[in-house]
């Protein structure tokens, strides 16, 4: 199997924090990989660290073969690697299919306006945007707008997607729709790494998953292992109860 | 050697006002997001009041001082309601954009009171003379006023409770508003103090060197570079950055033309910026 | 649209032509200049979203240059005006790569730096007559059929290039460049994301919005018959020029256009009444602070908001 994302011994400090220590990690082609870890592990950050947000002091990432060690998020995207935050950045004033469209076109495929808008067209009807195509994006629900954030990078047609708990804040009923949503983006091959808090879902969700505490690995393997793993239960699943599935990193 | 200690010595002392100015700039900025682009116009009218209360009602020149930051205060409450309220959490732009025009209607308003003729009040306040040096009393005067209201600003923004409030709105407006801090009106008394500190630091500069309506652009430009210096929103960085850059001055006015030193300030704030551009735009949230 | 502009540019250009109405080309002589200036400084505000305070100085480095070369080494106008043009965007876009890394407010003061420092060069340029300025010669007019026909010509170059400026931004709007500015303008950090080369694009617009206030200052200055820095680097125009694009409707294509006409009538009414001449400052300022407070959208997005169909066909 050869990786899509090698991410080699990185560290960044903020500080005098050590916000991620010596991490290393692989996304495989084609398959979901799950990131945890409590609060304040670092999670976010490490995708920051991936699409170009901040460059990391140490270590090397390398996309596809590409060495991107701090090149900026733009050049990231523009290969093949698409983010959906945690906290969505809608281009409030444009509409919906605009906002597509700026994936579309800015992605890796790099297409004319005209396919990009066609694309983009396609891509929210997809994830169930399509009775909304033509509302500024401002205006959407919050449901809405995770969906907005998810359509905006597949658009892009990305060969790696960062997914930032796109879960958080839907109720149960959106859950299930956007897990389908997901599980259908991994079927066309895209492979895809996940932060999220709601346990059950990245579970099930998960190929493998990436244990993260205070910045380093604590632990990988397959959900069950994962699960299993005794010092993951004292640092993260026993340290706080199912409470912690509602919460948020900063 | 001894000249050019002298500068350096009288540029510490300028520059402390200057990071008093700064201050109010930073202030402004590190609580509410609004960067002030009425500071220079504010700083003018600091100006003018000395010149109204010393030379025209020929009240003694410090009584200025405390009239400056009351004055300044009720000003910059009332500005803060008319012309910030509705643009806070809007974009940047807006904001920019709201404030440039306050300063332009101020700097319309001081032309037609007072022309753009320089003015001049002569403050008397013995120097100290060292090695044939005369250190100018105004100058110190303004220095150690600078510091003390400064140091005033601290113990109000750090020990006092209506001070760690306006704290807590810059650091996170949304749980200052859950935990009960009444946040806009906090927001305007910090727009208050920013305006209050432009504008004595704009009387205390009266008292050393002459000035014009149209002053305020270059005064407005040295804040700029001192809260980039200092670090934005950071009010104790800004009196550092203000001394750093009275020294930069005292000593390039001795090399060059005076009329040289804003564009050695302009290049000196791009440079800074540049420099930095992570460090300082950034913002620590995210 | 591009017709409509088209229509308006040949209805401009040649009605006071046939009526031979000078005072009537005169109006719109000026009016198309703040139309230029607006128009192109749209590109930046109502597109990327960045103030540029010291978009004059594209309008007077143009003029400068222009009238340099016609009065120095006695070239055609048109040549001149066009090799501002392409000069001032060349300078325009070298300082764009590197003060674009400043955002917001930072960009904006350095914007009012860099037309302070301009002036202040310009000032000790003993070529370009250091503080007196240039003047044209009367012989200058000559290639052109004398002084009469000189200033239609002018005129008609002024249309031509405010009617460019208009398909400008009507072109921008509608490519992929102008969907990449206006993320930029909406959310930078979001666009850098989706993959919209931002520094790159930044520079480019800045570069862009400077071409034709270039070419434009050389025509202008060219018919005054003089240049000095005052006049040609007045930071007061470049607010001016804010104001307009705020006041019609940022973003839009024609809004600019609108609202520089508009404000050049208010102008032109309060400057003949005695009270307001003195205030011209306050007024422009406190109309700006109403339209940023109240109707942010200015005169078009009004428009839009109240009459949604007019969204499809008047940008």
């Amino acid at each position: 199997m050869s990786a899509v994302l090698e991410v080699e011994a990185v560290s960044k400090r903020f500080g005098g924090v050590a916000a991620v220590r010596d991490l290393s990690l692989r996304v495989e082609e084609g398959e979901i990989l799950g990131l945890i870890g409590p609060n304040g592990a670092g999670k976010s950050t490490v995708f920051n660290l991936i699409n170009g947000v901040y460059a990391p002091d140490r270590g090397r990432i390398v996309f596809r073969g590409t060495d991107i060690t701090g090149a900026p998020p733009y050049r990231i995207a523009r290969l093949g690697l698409a983010r959906a935050h945690q906290i969505v950045q809608p281009l409030t004033g444009l509409s919906v299919l605009d906002n597509c469209t700026v994936g579309a076109c800015f992605g890796r495929e790099d297409l004319p306006l005209e396919e990009a808008r066609a694309a983009a067209r396609e891509v929210a009807a997809e994830v169930g945007l399509g009775g909304q195509i033509d509302m500024p994006a401002g205006q959407l629900t919050t449901a809405g707008k995770k969906r907005l954030e998810l359509a905006r990078a597949l658009s892009a047609r990305p060969h790696l997607l960062l997914l930032d708990e796109v879960l958080a804040g839907l109720n149960p009923a959106e859950v299930e729709q956007m897990i389908d949503i997901v599980r259908g983006i991994r079927k066309r091959g895209v492979a895809i790494l996940i932060i999220e808090h709601v346990m059950r879902a990245i579970m099930s969700l998960s190929d493998r998953i990436v244990v993260l505490n205070l910045g380093s690995l604590l632990a990988q393997g397959s959900p069950s292992e994962v699960a299993a793993d005794p010092q993951v239960i004292t640092a993260y699943l026993g340290a706080a109860e199912p409470a912690q599935d509602a919460e948020r990193t900063p | 050697m001894i000249a050019i200690l002298a500068s350096v010595f009288d540029g510490v002392l300028v520059g402390a006002v200057y990071g008093l100015a700064a201050m109010g700039l930073t202030l402004i900025w590190g609580v509410m997001n609004v960067i002030n682009l009425a500071h220079g116009a504010i700083t003018v009218f600091g100006m003018f009041g000395l010149y109204f209360l010393a030379t025209e009602l020929g009240l003694p020149a410090y009584s200025a001082v405390p009239i400056s930051i009351l004055g300044g205060f009720v000003a910059g409450v009332a500005l803060y309601w008319i012309a910030v309220h509705r643009i806070i959490g809007r974009p940047e732009l807006m904001s920019l954009l709201a404030t440039f025009a306050v300063n332009m209607m101020l700097v319309g308003i001081g032309t037609a009171l007072w022309t753009t003729s320089p003015f001049n009040v002569p403050v008397s306040l013995p120097g100290v003379t060292w090695e044939g040096y005369t250190f100018t009393g105004t100058h110190m005067m303004a220095a150690v006023l600078a510091v003390v209201i400064a140091g005033l600003l601290y113990v109000f923004l750090h020990h006092t409770r209506t001070g760690k409030a306006i704290r807590a709105v810059a650091d996170n407006r949304g749980a200052a508003e859950l935990s009960g801090i009444p946040t806009a009106q906090m927001l305007a008394l910090a727009f208050g103090l920013g305006i209050a500190l432009a504008a004595v630091s704009g009387t205390l500069i009266a008292t050393m060197f002459p000035f014009t309506i149209l002053s305020g652009e270059a005064y407005q430009l040295k804040s700029f570079v001192v809260t980039v210096l200092g670090g934005l929103g950071n009010p104790a960085g800004a009196l550092i950055g203000g001394i750093a850059l009275g020294l930069v001055e005292g000593i390039a006015t001795r090399f060059m033309p005076v009329s040289w030193i804003p564009i050695i300030e302009f290049g000196l704030f791009v440079l800074c910026l540049l420099a930095f551009p992570r460090g300082i735009f950034a913002p620590s949230k995210a | 649209m591009p017709w409509l502009i088209l229509l308006a540019a040949l209805g401009c250009a040649l009605i006071p032509y046939w009526t031979d109405d000078v005072q009537l080309r005169e109006g719109l002589l000026l009016a198309a200049v703040y139309v230029i200036l607006a128009s192109n400084l749209n590109l930046m505000i109502g597109y990327a979203g960045y103030i540029n305070f010291g978009n004059i100085v594209f309008f007077g480095l143009g003029g400068y240059i222009s009238v340099y070369l016609v009065s120095e080494w006695h070239w055609p106008l048109p040549a001149a005006a066009v090799l501002a043009g392409v000069a001032v965007s060349a300078v325009a876009l070298l300082f764009g790569l590197g003060i674009l890394r400043l955002r917001g407010a930072f960009f904006a003061l350095a914007t009012i730096g860099i037309n302070e420092a301009v002036r202040q060069l310009v000032t000790n340029f003993e070529p370009w007559g250091g503080a007196s300025g240039i003047y044209l010669a009367f012989d200058a007019y000559e290639p052109l059929g004398g002084p009469m026909q000189a200033l239609w010509i002018v005129y008609f170059l002024v249309i031509a290039v405010t009617a460019l400026s208009l398909l400008l931004s009507f072109a921008i709007k509608n490519s992929k460049f102008g969907l990449g500015l206006i993320a930029i303008g909406q959310n930078e950090n979001a666009a850098a994301t989706l993959g919209v080369p931002t520094p790159l694009y930044k520079a480019l617009v800045y570069s862009a919005s400077a071409v034709l206030p270039a070419i434009g200052g050389g025509l202008y200055f060219f018919k005054s018959g003089i240049i000095e820095p005052g006049g040609a680097f007045n930071l007061g125009t470049s607010i001016e020029a804010i104001v307009m694009v705020m006041l019609g409707g940022p973003g839009t294509v024609i809004g600019p256009a609108l609202g520089a006409a508009l404000y050049e009538e208010l102008r032109g009414a309060l400057l003949t009444s005695d009270i307001f001449s003195h205030l011209q400052l306050v007024i422009a300022g406190a109309l700006l602070l109403v339209i940023v407070l109240f109707i942010p959208g200015g005169l078009m997005g009004f428009i839009h908001r109240r009459l949604a169909w007019t969204r499809r066909w008047l940008e």
